[in-house]
């Protein structure tokens, strides 16, 4: 009987060989936390009375949730961060760096093979690079840093293969919308997606990370996929250490198998107020949103803002409608600012927010009115995220932002794709 | 922690994410308390405002999904639930909460209604309704998951054992955790 790649990754981590059932006590490559998440665990770990942290140079502190600070309360919490970084020499990125999950991967923080935990719910995004990647919460983290393990249950594996090619329109987000919506928002609970397939091996790196990113609103503890020459090509130069790629064994033992044809797959945008409510975009057409969103861990990178500009060039968004693009990271900005990116949008009435996690997670920068409807690229469109209760969120891809943003409402992207 | 606890249903669906169970703009602080008053109010205005002691929120499937903000079990904690019991949780919360110290329990709760009594025995896992005369088994905690939460929650447990000790027979049970 063969292995599945999150057998073999945790395998390594703990020294010796775990299968699918087990509890296993895993060593950690990362430990990522960030301005909503390490307060509280820090506060953790201040109680057990240990000095320093089990090895600073495996630890990040992001602060992009609520960045910049929009008060005195999140400044101190801020504070708090920063100073803890300091006394332990913790690598921290501050304002305007970035949202955490691209930083992981752009600043090639992991490696294939890894084993990274991150006191945030997406940080199974990792999984892109091959790298078993999952979130916990602040108690666990606080563990993390005092003993650098984590015990955990090695997960079984549902296998989803997406074939052919992606049609004019289609994005990343809305194979990984189509599935979510396919297998529901527990459909993998508890269990590891592996990705798999021509389809995934001809997306871009930026791509791959867009459907694992979204592997958590499925209930998944991670969207692994296989390393190949983009993965490394992406990480060049980036980190020392050596990767360890790891792939399913062909008579791996999985928990499931799906078989998805990318080439049958339209535009889609999951409904308030729930990610695995999905349907075509063109049912939808003339839904009116008030507010587009293009930017976060799961679509706020340099593609996504390229798909959208090239939509935007020469057009104007509606007057009826304001449109906010957040670039994921700095870098992000600084390559879409070089390649006149950003002139397009702006030209064509985007709002450029700090790179960051911008409004979705409802603190700042944004927030809907009363009534109003958003349509954006996030990944969670839940009553209340984005920091009122009385506003709608759909959830789309970047090319059907741009297109609604143009027309006020809901739009199927696929005239305005030139 | 008690083995018996006696409390009162408060009735809630599948589904119920971490945003529901607190907001996100309210949990960037660490004044826990205040987190307390505002626990389910997108679903249930002024829910924080009618928990009696020994309240137990009763859910149905994937309760906890989203979002891994710890604040979730702590405002649940803090506004004097005393126990949580669902048909299935989302993994993250489901530790977050016995890291919290929270009896966060897995049984079929379709047979339970709002304001049923209710008597979570841990010791023999089971969930009796003493009202409709019905007793319900519950799916026991994996061995790592019971110490915690006898502990009282991660930071006590760590304080004692200065890290994760599993029991080398814990494996490949049909447990859903973790």
């Amino acid at each position: 009987m063969g292995k599945t790649a999150v057998e073999k990754i945790i395998s390594a981590h703990v020294g010796h060989d775990a299968k699918a059932g087990d509890f296993v006590v895993a060593d950690v490559d990362l430990a990522m936390t960030h301005d909503t998440t390490g307060p509280i665990a820090i506060t953790a770990f201040r109680e057990y009375g240990r000095e320093k942290v089990w090895d600073a140079s495996k630890v990040v502190i992001m602060l992009d949730h609520a960045a910049p600070s929009p008060n005195e309360r999140i400044s101190n919490l801020h504070s708090l961060l920063r100073t803890f970084a300091s006394e332990q020499g913790i690598r921290l990125y501050d304002v305007g760096e970035g949202v955490c999950h691209q930083l992981v991967v752009e600043q090639g923080l992991v490696v294939p093979g890894d084993l990274a935990v991150g006191a945030d719910s997406h940080t199974c995004t990792y999984g892109a690079l091959n790298v078993f990647a999952f979130g916990i919460g602040s108690s666990d983290m606080s563990g993390v840093l005092l003993t650098g393990k984590l015990w955990l249950r090695v997960p079984d594996t549902m296998k989803v293969v997406f074939g052919g090619t992606m049609p004019k329109g289609t994005c990343a987000k809305d194979l990984m919308l189509h599935l979510i919506g396919k297998i529901g928002s527990d459909g993998a609970d508890y269990l590891a997606i592996s990705f798999g397939g021509d389809t995934i091996r001809g997306m871009s790196v930026s791509e791959r990370l867009t459907l694992s990113n979204m592997a958590i609103e499925c209930g998944a503890k991670v969207g692994l996929m296989e390393a190949d020459e983009k993965t490394t090509r992406y990480l060049e130069g980036k980190y020392a250490r050596e990767a360890r790629p790891a792939f399913d064994d062909d008579d791996a033992a999985f928990r499931s198998r799906m078989e998805i044809d990318a080439s049958r797959i339209p535009p889609l945008v999951s409904r308030p107020h729930s990610v695995d409510s999905v349907v075509p975009a063109a049912d939808l057409a003339g839904t009116a949103v008030s507010q587009v969103y293009i930017g976060t861990c799961t679509n706020g990178r340099l593609d996504d803002l390229r798909i959208a500009a090239d939509i935007l060039d020469g057009r104007r968004v509606s007057a009826n409608c304001r449109l906010l693009v957040c670039p994921s990271s700095r870098q992000t900005l600084v390559d879409a600012l070089t390649e006149g990116v950003i002139t397009k949008l702006a030209a064509a009435g985007a709002v450029i927010l700090p790179p960051g996690c911008g409004p979705c997670p409802g603190t700042h920068l944004g927030v809907p009115g009363d009534g109003e409807n958003v349509l954006s690229t996030a990944n969670r469109n839940f009553k209340g995220r984005m920091g009122n209760n009385k506003a709608g969120i759909y959830l789309a891809s970047p090319a059907t932002c741009a297109a609604s943003a143009l027309e006020g409402r809901i739009a199927d992207p696929r005239p305005y794709i030139r | 922690m008690e083995n018996i606890l006696n409390g009162r249903a408060r009735r809630f669906g599948d589904d119920i994410n971490t945003d529901y169970i607190i907001a996100g703009k309210y949990t960037k602080t660490l004044d826990f308390s205040s987190l307390a008053e505002h626990l389910l109010e997108d679903l249930f205005p002024g829910f924080s405002k009618t928990i009696l002691p020994g309240d137990m929120i009763v859910a149905g499937r994937n309760f906890g999904c989203g979002s891994s903000r710890e604040q979730a079990p702590i405002a649940i904690r803090c506004a004097g639930i005393a126990a949580v019991l669902a048909k299935s949780y989302s993994r993250i919360f489901f530790r977050n909460a016995i890291n919290q110290g929270i009896p966060a329990f897995l049984c079929d709760t379709d047979s339970i209604a709002e304001g049923d009594r209710i008597i979570v025995n841990i010791g023999s896992t089971t969930v009796e309704l003493p009202d409709r005369g019905t007793t319900l088994p519950m799916t026991p905690l994996s061995p790592v998951m019971l110490d915690i939460l006898k502990e009282g929650g991660l930071v006590e447990y760590l304080k004692r054992h200065g890290g994760f000790v599993l029991d080398p027979q814990a494996s490949d049970r049909p447990r859903r955790e973790g």
